[in-house]
């Protein structure tokens, strides 16, 4: 996306309009305007490098080492009451900044107040676990190493959670394509049937508008049934529902639609 | 001399019905379909209800089976995951000769709406597909015609036979 300026001159040109939406940023207060959260900042501050902070939103926002993350929420769990980590994830800056934002939502059930700590670390670092703090952390954390690669350190069951474990690439990085890479589309292939039945089970189809209204090859009308091949393009005559074949099923009685009855009381 | 003859191969003649064994042995699968529970999404909720009291499968004798030893039938009903695809495959294979299978659903036939990395693009990639349920989800009288189509396939093919290997796509 081209970076968005500030169109100052807005006489010259009234007609201009941005060939691309551009996200609002929701503005920004500064910490000292809510004494809570002025106070668990100092606090944290008094410790910690803050590189940023303010509130956005009713919440404040703290930015911090990648470094110090163990140590800031054990800070504030411990002396600043937010006893809940409620959410925990990396988000992709690879391609602006080559680096992963993590973040971590906290909660504060006593304050009444949330808090989000963000750091930022580059694609090789790895990151410490928070799981000794916050059991939530387990998962989380999983989930991030699934979806954006990001390590963990002494997390205690590194593993992927939602894929399965032998998938290769990180389905929510940017750059991981949503109908997925050559592994993807061929995971089940290659697994259960091997590499050399690609060519007869053939790609993927993903193509949505390759759905024909008139295939009768692929397809058949319940109701509005046709002999395989036949033109419909005209329209196809209706074909009552064939429950049984003609000449009947032994010990079976056969459906007739003239003597069955349509139940009007739902309810019955 | 007899005084009227009796045409014994007609009713009221012997007691005896002739007929072949194809047609027993078929007549006796067909009416016998036990399915195996497979519900992976939410189609699953309109096979459950398939086999509830109001729609009540058990009077096709189609009666849900929870082990793929004692099924025939596969209902794969719901979105079939890349990761899920290795077991539906396990399961299938273990399930005894002669087996079914009806894909019910957007999801199963094609991976429906979720045109994503980790569906599988129709179970067809992975196991053979008798017949395909168009619908999303499909409601129970459609799993139940579906069911009874698949009872005029089995009529019409020969019983004493191992099945034909069915082509995968």
């Amino acid at each position: 996306m081209r970076a968005y300026t500030p169109k100052d001159d807005v006489q010259k040109k009234p007609y201009y309009t941005d060939r691309y939406w551009v996200a609002p940023q929701v503005a920004k207060s500064d910490v000292s305007e809510d004494a809570v959260f002025a106070a668990d900042f100092e606090a944290i501050k008094a410790k910690f490098d803050v590189l940023d902070a303010y509130i956005q939103v009713g919440q404040m926002v703290i930015v911090i080492n990648a470094a110090d993350n163990f140590g800031v929420i054990e800070l504030m769990k411990n002396e600043l009451a937010y006893n809940q980590l409620s959410e925990l994830s990396a988000i992709d800056w690879l391609a602006q900044e080559g680096k992963f934002e993590i973040f971590y939502q906290m909660l504060s059930m006593s304050k009444r107040k949330r808090v989000r700590v963000k750091c930022k670390i580059s694609e090789k670092e790895s990151i410490q676990s928070v799981e000794k703090l916050f059991r939530s952390a387990d998962w989380s954390e999983r989930e991030m190493y699934d979806m954006f690669g990001v390590v963990v350190n002494n997390h205690p069951f590194m593993k992927r959670i939602l894929m399965p474990d032998d998938w290769e690439g990180f389905p929510l990085r940017k750059t991981y394509p949503l109908q997925g890479d050559e592994f993807a589309q061929w995971y089940e292939v290659d697994k259960l049937f091997g590499k050399e039945a690609r060519e007869i089970i053939g790609p993927e189809i993903r193509d949505s508008a390759r759905v024909d209204r008139y295939d009768t090859e692929r397809f058949a009308r319940l109701g509005h049934e046709v002999p395989r091949g036949a033109d419909i393009s005209q329209g196809e005559p209706d074909t009552p529902l064939c429950y049984q074949e003609n000449e009947g099923v032994f010990m079976i009685e056969k459906f007739d639609a003239e003597k069955s009855v349509v139940i009007s009381d739902r309810d019955r | 001399m007899a005084q009227h003859q009796v045409n014994y191969l007609k009713d009221g003649g012997l007691p005896v019905a002739l007929t072949t064994i194809d047609k027993v042995v078929n007549w006796g699968r067909s009416n016998s379909i036990w399915a195996l529970t497979y519900g992976l999404a939410c189609c699953g909720i309109e096979m459950m209800a398939s086999g509830a009291s109001r729609y009540d499968f058990d009077r096709f004798g189609t009666i849900f089976r929870a082990s793929p030893r004692q099924a025939e039938l596969m209902v794969v009903a719901g979105t079939l995951t890349k990761k899920h695809a290795e077991f539906i495959r396990r399961l299938y294979d273990q399930m005894t000769e002669p087996k079914w299978v009806i894909s019910m659903g957007s999801c199963a036939n094609t991976g429906g709406m979720f045109n994503t990395y980790a569906t599988v693009q129709g179970v067809d990639r992975v196991i053979p597909v008798d017949l395909y349920l168009p619908g999303c989800a499909p409601r129970p009288e459609t799993l139940q015609y579906a069911v009874l189509l698949l009872q005029q396939k089995i009529r019409r093919e020969s019983a004493s036979r191992a099945q034909k290997p069915k082509r995968l796509m």
